[in-house]
């Protein structure tokens, strides 16, 4: 079997993934299985999602040549896959438009979502507006009081948002709340899911509507730089725009992947979010993966300036990347992130998403030592419109 | 025979139903743990279910999310709670005890020492929520051969092939899931779960109990008389919640002798 080909029957990458709910739950998830599994094959289906990525979302988004950015580092050159670009402002829709037209085909009326930032679920009330379906949002309390724009866009686009006041109030604590109203409300409804995380077929299915952006990179980057790049970056909170952009380099041997996670205030200080770097495999949201848990198995509050990397776990594909060797995992700290988000806004004209900013980092880490006919392509995965308020008030300005 | 087997065994030959109650270790307080189990089965609790906290309790409703994290709160490990179940096998060594959660706590310990460590501390079955029994044929394995019944549930969607493939692997009792939703959800449909044990006894040999949504006497008399077990979570932990500090060991036991009492038709 290819690695590509990964994960197995029931979901499994190596020791990863898998199916690890309450029985009340197995049904549901076989249903969704059994109704992937025809419709990702579905000639229909497929040209719907292919139409409504190019019309609606915006697709091909761009493979953009930095080329101030790079003459800067003196060394690789350095190009930019645009998910910015997107409509919403990030890779998310790419996925949620698959899962809504999924939902539709089964019929359901109703879909749920959990968010942290708030770009999933945005992304999840866009589709919904979109479709016709009503739409409910998991949110932590937490995060409603540092995303009060983003809880506003849902509004407007007719959502309703529930607080989750349970645990530590953040993502983490919407995604256990989604799971227990899909529980109770099963039949009438669809679960989309924002990461590829979660039980099978969530991690395959989530990798297979990103995984467009890894294909449009393919052919664009042997368009306008010629050849494939040495590496390809990507930040990593649950992995989502990293799984879609390295899935289809995986059969690349020659191309590096690299996820990078937030080491938030550094890894030594505990206050991170760099699961792949410093946690330990466990079971958590429906597969086994690698998670911040304290000795007891307790998973421990992460941190990372950019809410949309402040997760817990990490799917499981990408677990099983790290530990195959087929990845390289690392990890940027708030600071670093910054300095290249501001680095990115200055030299190319564009903000980038704070999320983003943790690959375009490492980026600049290593740009400097590699040679000027090496190349790097990152993805630009989200623009940082919605990060104002975070950066304004790190550098002491107050709106 | 297991514990729980030799218990229910002897409930059959009474012709009575087991009553088995559910409640958080660690809450509200590591002190009152183990005096609350013993309260438990002096009251008439058959087998005891003991919740593991956990932090991220994705089955479960609001009131048995807040009791763990109570439990957390004062630093309740998976090691302290097969600590208290040692320290109640001192001095009980008839009524079975069911050490109930998620993964992750046994996971980090690693299933060898869990599996051996719950065998030594005198605990009877173990019940891992977010096991399915795909996923769960190394640990069950483990446990039975220390002589531990793993438990699993049955939800109201399994389909045929999958009570098959529990059936094969439960011992001691399954744990029917009388409801669609997390514990501590309302409108138990009686009727409704009678259709669905009948059709579960075909497949499932050892007793079925059936929990979520038993909230007073009356539904639980009326689960008794279509189940072998009547599972009481939520209602009990609830009461422990609203009890003043001292209080608890006597609120506790009045409910479930009430409970007890409505089982047996007294």
């Amino acid at each position: 079997m290819q690695m590509g080909d990964l994960p197995d029957d029931k979901g499994h990458f190596g020791p990863y993934g898998g199916v690890f709910v309450a029985e009340t739950l197995i049904e549901a998830l076989d249903q969704l299985k059994a109704a992937y599994a025809k419709y990702r094959e579905d000639p229909e289906f497929c040209a719907e999602f292919d139409y409504e990525l190019k019309h609606y979302v915006g697709r091909p988004s761009p493979v953009y040549h930095a080329r101030r950015w790079s003459e800067h580092f003196g060394g690789a050159q350095v190009y930019l896959k645009r998910e910015d670009l997107n409509h919403t402002g990030a890779h998310k829709i790419n996925n949620t438009v698959g899962q809504a037209l999924l939902a539709r085909r089964l019929g359901k009326k109703r879909i749920i979502a959990e968010t942290g930032a708030g770009q999933h679920g945005v992304a999840s009330a866009t589709v919904a507006a979109r479709y016709g379906m009503e739409c409910v949002v998991y949110m932590g309390s937490e995060d409603i009081k540092r995303q009060a724009q983003n809880v506003y866009r849902m509004k407007l686009l007719g959502a309703s948002v529930v607080p989750v006041e349970s645990g530590s109030k953040t993502l983490k604590d919407a995604l256990n709340e989604a799971m227990r109203d899909w529980v109770t409300n099963v039949d009438s409804t669809f679960y989309i899911i924002g990461t590829v995380a979660g039980p099978h077929p969530y991690p395959m299915m989530v990798r297979d509507f990103q995984s467009v952006i890894g294909k449009e990179s393919v052919w664009q980057m042997e368009e306008l730089a010629g050849r494939q790049p040495d590496a390809v970056l990507a930040c990593v909170g649950g992995g989502s725009n990293a799984m879609g952009i390295f899935h289809p380099y995986i059969a690349h041997k020659n191309v590096r992947l690299i996820g990078v996670e937030a080491a938030g205030l550094g890894l030594e200080s505990g206050k991170h979010a760099a699961t792949l770097c410093a946690g330990k495999p466990g079971v958590l949201h429906g597969n086994r993966t690698y998670l911040m848990q304290d000795d007891n198995g307790q998973i421990i509050e992460t941190h990372s300036i950019s809410a949309g990397l402040d997760y817990p776990g990490v799917g499981p594909e990408h677990a099983w990347l790290k530990d195959s060797g087929r990845a390289e995992y690392v990890a940027i700290t708030d600071d670093e992130a910054l300095a290249a988000f501001h680095k990115l806004c200055r030299l190319e004209g564009i903000i980038p998403a704070l999320e983003s900013s943790h690959a375009l980092a490492y980026a600049a880490k290593i740009a400097p030592c590699m040679k000027k006919d090496q190349t790097l392509l990152v993805n630009l995965s989200g623009r940082g419109d919605k990060d104002m308020h975070t950066v304004a008030e790190k550098s002491g300005i107050v709106f | 025979m297991s514990r729980i087997t030799a218990t229910f065994t002897a409930l059959r030959e009474q012709k009575r139903k087991a009553l088995i109650p559910f409640v958080t270790a660690g809450d509200p307080d590591q002190a009152t743990c183990v005096p609350l189990m013993h309260a438990l089965a002096a009251a008439g609790a058959d087998v005891i279910e003991l919740g593991v906290p956990f932090s991220d309790p994705m089955a479960d409703g609001p009131t048995i999310q807040r009791s763990s994290e109570r439990a957390l709160r004062n630093g309740t490990s998976l090691k302290i709670v097969l600590g208290f179940a040692a320290e109640f096998r001192k001095t009980n060594n008839r009524t079975p005890v069911v050490l109930m959660g998620y993964a992750n706590p046994i996971e980090a310990m690693g299933y060898d020492k869990f599996a051996a460590a719950a065998g030594e501390a005198g605990v009877d079955g173990v019940l891992v929520v977010d096991y399915p029994p795909e996923e769960s044929l190394k640990l069950s394995a483990l446990l039975e051969k220390n002589g531990i019944d793993p438990i699993f549930l049955i939800a109201p969607t399994s389909i045929d092939s999958r009570i098959e493939e529990i059936a094969k692997l439960a011992r001691g009792y399954v744990y029917y899931v009388s409801l669609r939703g997390v514990t501590g959800s309302a409108n138990l449909n009686v009727e409704e779960i009678r259709k669905k044990l009948a059709e579960l006894r075909v497949r499932v040999k050892i007793p079925i109990g059936v929990g979520f949504g038993i909230r007073d006497g009356k539904t639980a008399r009326a689960v008794s008389e279509i189940a072998d077990a009547v599972v009481i979570g939520s209602r009990l932990v609830e009461e422990i919640e609203k009890s003043p500090p001292g209080r608890v060991l006597d609120n506790v036991s009045v409910l479930v002798k009430d409970m007890r009492a409505a089982i047996d038709g007294r």
